[in-house]
């Protein structure tokens, strides 16, 4: 009960600070609009016959990564900026369970950003949202969030000994929305690619959503992705304390 | 003399001392990796919708990609005195502001033009895409332009950097705006009516019509007047943002602004 606690409390204290950071908050929901609009503009005019709909869903979700990656992979740093890492490490709770809210939150600012994409698809390009199957839709958006919220904990994790950490999660914010197929379809990628982008998430995470509102119901590609999102955890609670006793030997914990 | 050494020596250091990206952890991947998947990005989406050739993709956001350091670094190295709180000092000192501020702009340029060459070369190498070699030289000197007229609009960013905050943002506003109009990706003549005035009007669109025409084999001579017109519009949006920086500067001072960041 105590840990649910600390990371609903956590998660709600890091959307308050997130909100408050234009960069965070509506550049988040901004800065994906950019690239749906060229993603809708390319598939109404190409001939690839793919619904619209495919474009908006891909496009949407695409937002919750780009609000996750740049600002998870400088998770750490920005702490040690503001002079609170050492407390978070000191403090008696485990160091993830402070970490994951906050990475956790990121990713749900991302909800803005899914929101106010499919509300322009709908207004300036007239895609309608149709769900076939609500049920997994609803299911599939929450997964899908904390899932991706799991990824930016592991880059955070990965790279806490960083100091310019915001460039590498900046870096893998084209890559994972390329192979996660949000707006390309994995099979017209090379054989070799396909792999990778099965150990990502978000490529679940569409997959469910795509499912849910194109085709039907999606729950193993929700189940998908709340497990890989499990395997994050789990890979970077065991990372973050070889982090944190690397950081402590060298006494490097709060070099900026 | 002293405004030719402020314009150069003035202009470089600026460069290095507040453009904090020249870090390799952040070139590296914000500089050479990012714009290749990018071109990536764009090119698989257009093999999904089936709407252009990879090499339109390929030369359309190697040259966009140009925006990010010619927009980011311009207002780093203007705006960014502000956060160092030297900004008084520079502006109290009685160097003349126009070589003082467009020396700055030098190494944005080439900068950028690095990066989009970079962009233009790997990018195209992976997927595959074949330029004549005769067409590499005015290829070279069209992206040289799209840099200069790139910066032009970063000298606009920088000016509003001095009275807005968030220069990340408006960096990645006018980054975005350019990814759409620019026709980097989107055809201008499949955007909207009232878009494409628009379009004609922002660095980058020109540059790019002329490089893909110079892939396709067309000479020199039959661009020139996208060359122009996209030195054109350089040379316009470098005289805004130069009189908006003076603008801002101004306002400041009276609003006793200055170092409010």
């Amino acid at each position: 009960m105590r840990i649910v606690r600390l990371l609903a409390f956590g998660w709600l204290f890091q959307m308050k600070m997130l909100m408050r950071s234009s960069f965070n908050s509506w550049l988040g929901v901004l800065y994906p609009l950019f690239f749906a609009t060229v993603a809708f503009f390319m598939f109404r005019s190409g001939g690839g016959g793919k619904p619209l709909l495919y474009a908006s869903l891909g496009a949407a979700v695409m937002g919750i990564w780009s609000n996750t990656a740049t600002p998870a992979g400088s998770a750490m740093a920005r702490e040690r900026w503001t002079g609170t890492l050492e407390l978070q490490v000191a403090a008696p709770v485990h160091f993830a369970l402070v970490l994951l809210p906050l990475t956790i939150a990121m990713a749900t600012i991302g909800i803005y950003s899914m929101v106010a994409t499919l509300l322009w698809g709908w207004l300036a390009f007239g895609i309608q949202l149709q769900i076939t199957d609500p049920v997994a839709f609803v299911l599939a958006v929450p997964a899908t969030i904390v899932s991706i919220g799991a990824l930016g904990f592991v880059l955070a994790v990965l790279f806490v000994r960083f100091r310019q950490a915001w460039a590498l999660g900046n870096m893998l914010e084209y890559p994972v929305w390329l192979i996660a197929g949000f707006l390309v379809p994995l099979s017209l990628f090379p054989s070799w690619v396909r792999p990778i982008s099965w150990l990502l998430a978000p490529t679940w995470g569409i997959r469910a959503i795509r499912g849910a509102a194109l085709a039907g119901p999606s729950y193993g590609d929700i189940g998908m992705a709340l497990g890989l999102g499990a395997s994050y955890v789990l890979i970077g609670v065991l990372l973050v304390h070889r982090a944190l006793d690397a950081a402590r030997d060298k006494g490097t914990l709060s070099l900026t | 003399m002293n405004s030719v050494r402020v314009f150069f020596v003035g202009g470089l250091i600026s460069y290095r001392a507040l453009f904090s990206w020249l870090n390799p952890w952040v070139y590296i991947p914000s500089f050479l990796v990012a714009p290749v998947f990018q071109i990536l990005l764009f090119v698989y989406i257009g093999r999904s919708a089936k709407l252009q050739s990879d090499s339109f993709y390929v030369i359309g956001n190697g040259l966009q990609y140009a925006a990010i350091p010619c927009l980011f670094a311009m207002a780093n190295t203007i705006a960014g005195e502000r956060y160092q709180q030297t900004l008084g000092y520079i502006l109290i000192t009685p160097a003349r502001r126009l070589p003082l501020f467009l020396g700055r702009a030098l190494p944005v340029v080439t900068n950028g033009f690095f990066v989009s060459v970079f962009a233009l070369v790997v990018g195209g190498a992976i997927v595959g895409t074949h330029i004549a070699a005769a067409s590499y030289a005015p290829i070279i000197l069209v992206i040289a332009v799209s840099a200069f007229a790139c910066t032009g609009l970063g000298l606009i960013n920088a000016g509003l950097g001095l009275i807005a905050r968030e220069t990340a943002v408006l960096s990645n506003i006018f980054f975005g705006a350019l990814l759409i109009l620019s026709g980097a990706n989107v055809p201008v003549h499949n955007l909207p009516a009232w878009l494409r005035p628009v379009s004609e009007g922002v660095p980058l669109t020109h540059g790019i019509a002329a490089a893909r025409h110079l892939a396709a084999g067309s000479s020199f001579g039959s661009v020139l007047g996208l060359v122009g017109a996209e030195a054109l519009i350089g040379l316009v949006y470098a005289a805004l943002g130069y009189s908006l920086i003076r603008g801002t500067e101004t306002l400041s001072r009276r609003r006793a602004t200055l170092e409010r960041a």
